[in-house]
């Protein structure tokens, strides 16, 4: 499944270079002491998926580069939230690293101060390999994982960009192109649509909660946000209602019927078998569309970037970081297993399986790397357009899964007749006294 | 505690008995309590611990703003306030009310139908009961992912079984006015055989003489459904009641994991909206509040259910008399 066309050794070899060139924003160091704590253990906690696949089947190549003991767990992403939740509270975590949803934890970590600095780690020449610098992640990446001082609180590993996946032999059969605005994608969406042979032209997410990114991508393209400079909420902005008008619209067209229940697997079901022309969701759910064994579109599919809105084209970003618990007593070594999984090598490893894409540029950007990609060549174009436009898909506020609750049911309830500006309305006064409250705590 | 009490009471009265002189038979009464409350105390430990301890924190809790990750304040009733206008708790309680009816009543229904079909004598019978209750050894979470992809209404087999009868496909758990009773109908699937099998206990061990009588006074099949089986199987429609009632209130894995309480809130029942503000919001104190809330409904519906399953009882024994 991986194309291993880079090794461990050139991983040593590379990171050993680049300390010789002083490719590093920091001055030049010799390369890290990954021998520097040889002997001891650290237990990870990771989120079930193909990014913790990927760690946990290369786990020995760790131990043999740093003779650490690593015990490691997947956990559902559901039940791995609660647990960090509940440990972290308590004081005394059983995990020295953790997976980090930013989206969703990471307002709540950085308040409850749960997380170590990583900052002065990442500046110790000993511990760190010099092609490890900031500089080298994306804005979005640097904005999830620094806090209000500034300082690193996790390394990024992951980000999800969203795109538009499309049939192109539905959009072929009827002689349309891939939509450039976001009034071409609701034609074509309505135009491919033919209830009676089951095809529909859109398919999106429904469900409660889950809805939110979709609906946060169109925001984007209207040019709207979550929140204004001051912390205000504007989800009942002009162009927020202009938004959930148009999720409205897509969903209740030229969306499959049910679509109020529909999660991302609903929608690739629907995606897979041949019977939505388009799909709007992240990039990571890419390599099932490309496997003969789950899909009747292989060689099908395009991958689009998300059309452009009536004032910006914008990808919402969503994304995974790699953290130290404060309260960890191994903070030395869980740094370095931090480090290692977001290496180039470990990062190419999950790029090049369509398992995930990494924060970090000089990843993405390689072209040795890029060679080694499994998916099509539009998935990996598509992916590196959507980092170019990409913004935070979700506030980023402790109470985000009310948030995603309460403005996921008004949107819900425009699939059934509701009026998105009375439900953006009704939805904005309901969450208004939550944040206000979280804010104050 | 009261063991202990008891205990030294008994100590006491033993020393008071013997500097008053009066006879040893007096004090042999209190001797088994005193002997008897180190047996007990284990379990009054157990009890206290993991009982009533969680219950008092819960209900300590449920006075506090307290949400995890930010500091805890004493708040008094206000969480209970806040119940009273959450519109959403509204909401959840009225599912929970029609979803829990709706569970009770149907697979009582089914059941009792099974029940007196399986009753009587027919080829393959055992092996037919033995199909029949395969359903209730089903894990509830593997159960709930069969069937929701069974209900996708594009790929489910559902919409393919209606299509073959020529009836147009349906959304199932997808849309918000038929969720509720798409779960009604894995609960009914799955609990059905449960009554079934309690039913049919009761059908065993009734006595036929009483039978015999109807036939010779020229009952017929309905009358002696209504007027004698009926009657004497009530207690045990009553037990069935009562467990599935619990067991509907209580209703969470399916629910979870077919539609999350969606789409929207259309099937989030208290136990789920419970769930999403204590582990997914982290609001301790209101998610505390809620708990005790329910924890009152649900002791005051088992005493309605106990009370009618004692005039069960009674009605029986005034039959009988």
């Amino acid at each position: 499944m991986f194309d291993n066309s880079l090794s461990r050794r050139d991983f040593l070899a590379g990171t050993s270079a680049a300390a010789a060139i002083g490719l590093a924003g920091f001055p030049a160091h010799a390369a890290a002491d990954w021998k520097k704590f040889k002997g001891q253990k650290l237990e990870a906690s990771l989120v079930k998926g193909p990014r913790a696949e990927i760690l946990q089947k290369f786990e020995k190549e760790f131990q043999e580069l740093t003779g650490i003991t690593v015990g490691s767990e997947q956990i559902p992403e559901q039940q791995a939230r609660q647990k960090h939740v509940i440990e972290l509270t308590s004081g005394k975590p059983s995990f020295d690293v953790i997976q980090l949803s930013y989206h969703v934890q990471k307002r709540q970590f950085d308040r409850a101060g749960w997380l170590a600095n990583v900052t002065p780690m990442m500046k110790d020449a000993s511990l760190t390999d010099p092609t490890l610098t900031e500089s080298d992640f994306s804005p979005a990446g640097l904005a999830y994982a620094k806090d209000d001082k500034g300082n690193m609180r996790s390394l990024p590993s992951s980000v999800d960009y969203w795109v538009v996946y499309w049939n192109k032999d539905l959009f072929a059969k009827k002689g349309i192109k891939y939509p450039d605005t976001f009034e071409e994608m609701v034609k074509a969406a309505e135009a491919l649509t033919d209830a009676k042979e089951g095809v529909y032209g859109f398919t999106a997410r429904g469900l409660k909660n889950a809805n939110v990114p979709v609906w946060s991508s169109f925001l984007l393209g209207y040019g709207g946000n979550f929140l204004d400079a001051k912390g205000n909420l504007l989800t009942d902005s002009p162009e927020a209602i202009e938004a959930a008008r148009l999720y409205q619209r897509l969903l209740t067209k030229s969306a499959p019927p049910g679509t109020a229940g529909f999660n991302w697997y609903e929608c690739q079901a629907a995606f897979l078998q041949g019977k939505a022309a388009m799909w709007l969701d992240g990039i990571g759910f890419a390599p099932p569309l490309e496997d003969p064994t789950k899909s009747r579109v292989v060689g099908k599919v395009g991958y689009g970037v998300m059309p452009k809105g009536p004032k910006a084209r914008a990808s919402a970003v969503f994304g995974d970081g790699m953290a130290i618990p404060a309260a960890s007593k191994n903070p030395g070594p869980a740094y370095l297993y931090c480090q290692w999984a977001v290496s180039k090598l470990m990062g190419a490893r999950l790029l090049q399986s369509g398992g995930g894409v990494p924060f970090r540029y000089s990843i993405l950007n390689d072209p040795e790397t890029q060679k080694g990609v499994t998916m099509p060549k539009e998935w990996l174009t598509a992916v590196i357009e959507s980092a170019k436009i990409s913004k935070l898909g979700l506030p980023v506020v402790v109470p985000v899964t009310e948030f995603r609750d309460i403005i996921g049911i008004g949107l819900t309830n425009t699939l059934s007749g509701g009026d998105p500006a009375a439900e953006m309305k009704k939805a904005t006064e309901q969450f208004k006294p939550i944040l206000e409250k979280s804010e104050k705590a | 505690m009261s063991g202990v009490a008891a205990g030294s009471a008994t100590a006491g009265a033993a020393r008071g008995a013997k500097s008053q002189g009066r006879p040893a038979g007096f004090l042999r009464v209190s001797e088994p309590v005193r002997a008897y409350w180190p047996f007990a105390a284990p379990a009054v430990v157990v009890v206290t611990a993991v009982i009533a301890f969680p219950w008092l924190f819960t209900l300590w809790m449920s006075l506090q703003e307290w949400r995890v990750g930010s500091a805890r304040s004493f708040v008094g009733f206000s969480n209970y306030a806040r119940l009273l206008s959450d519109p959403r708790l509204v909401d959840a309680l009225w599912h929970t009310l029609v979803y829990t009816a709706l569970a009770v009543i149907l697979p009582l229904l089914f059941g009792l139908v099974a029940a007196l079909a399986f009753h009587r004598r027919f080829p393959l019978r055992g092996l037919v009961r033995g199909i029949f209750i395969l359903p209730m050894m089903a894990t509830p979470v593997a159960i709930a992912l069969i069937w929701t992809m069974m209900f996708h209404p594009q790929l489910g087999v559902l919409n393919y079984l209606l299509s073959l009868a020529g009836i147009p496909p349906q959304a199932w758990v997808f849309d918000p006015r038929t969720v509720i009773p798409s779960l009604v109908l894995v609960e009914t699937w799955h609990w059905t055989p449960l009554v079934m099998l309690i039913v049919l206990g009761g059908l065993a061990a009734l006595p036929t003489e009483p039978y015999e009588s109807a036939l010779i006074d020229g009952a017929t099949r309905w009358q002696t459904f209504r007027y004698l089986t009926l009657p004497m199987i009530a207690p045990f429609l009553m037990v069935a009641a009562i467990i599935r009632t619990i067991d509907a209130l209580k209703a969470f894995d399916i629910i979870y994991a077919i539609t999350q309480g969606g789409p929207g809130t259309a099937s989030e029942t208290i136990n789920i909206y419970l769930y999403s503000v204590a582990f997914a919001y982290y609001d301790i104190g209101y998610g505390s509040a809620i708990a005790v809330v329910f924890f009152a409904l649900i002791v005051a519906l088992s005493l309605v259910l106990l009370h009618l399953r004692q005039r069960t009882k009674w009605i029986e024994a005034g039959a009988a008399a």
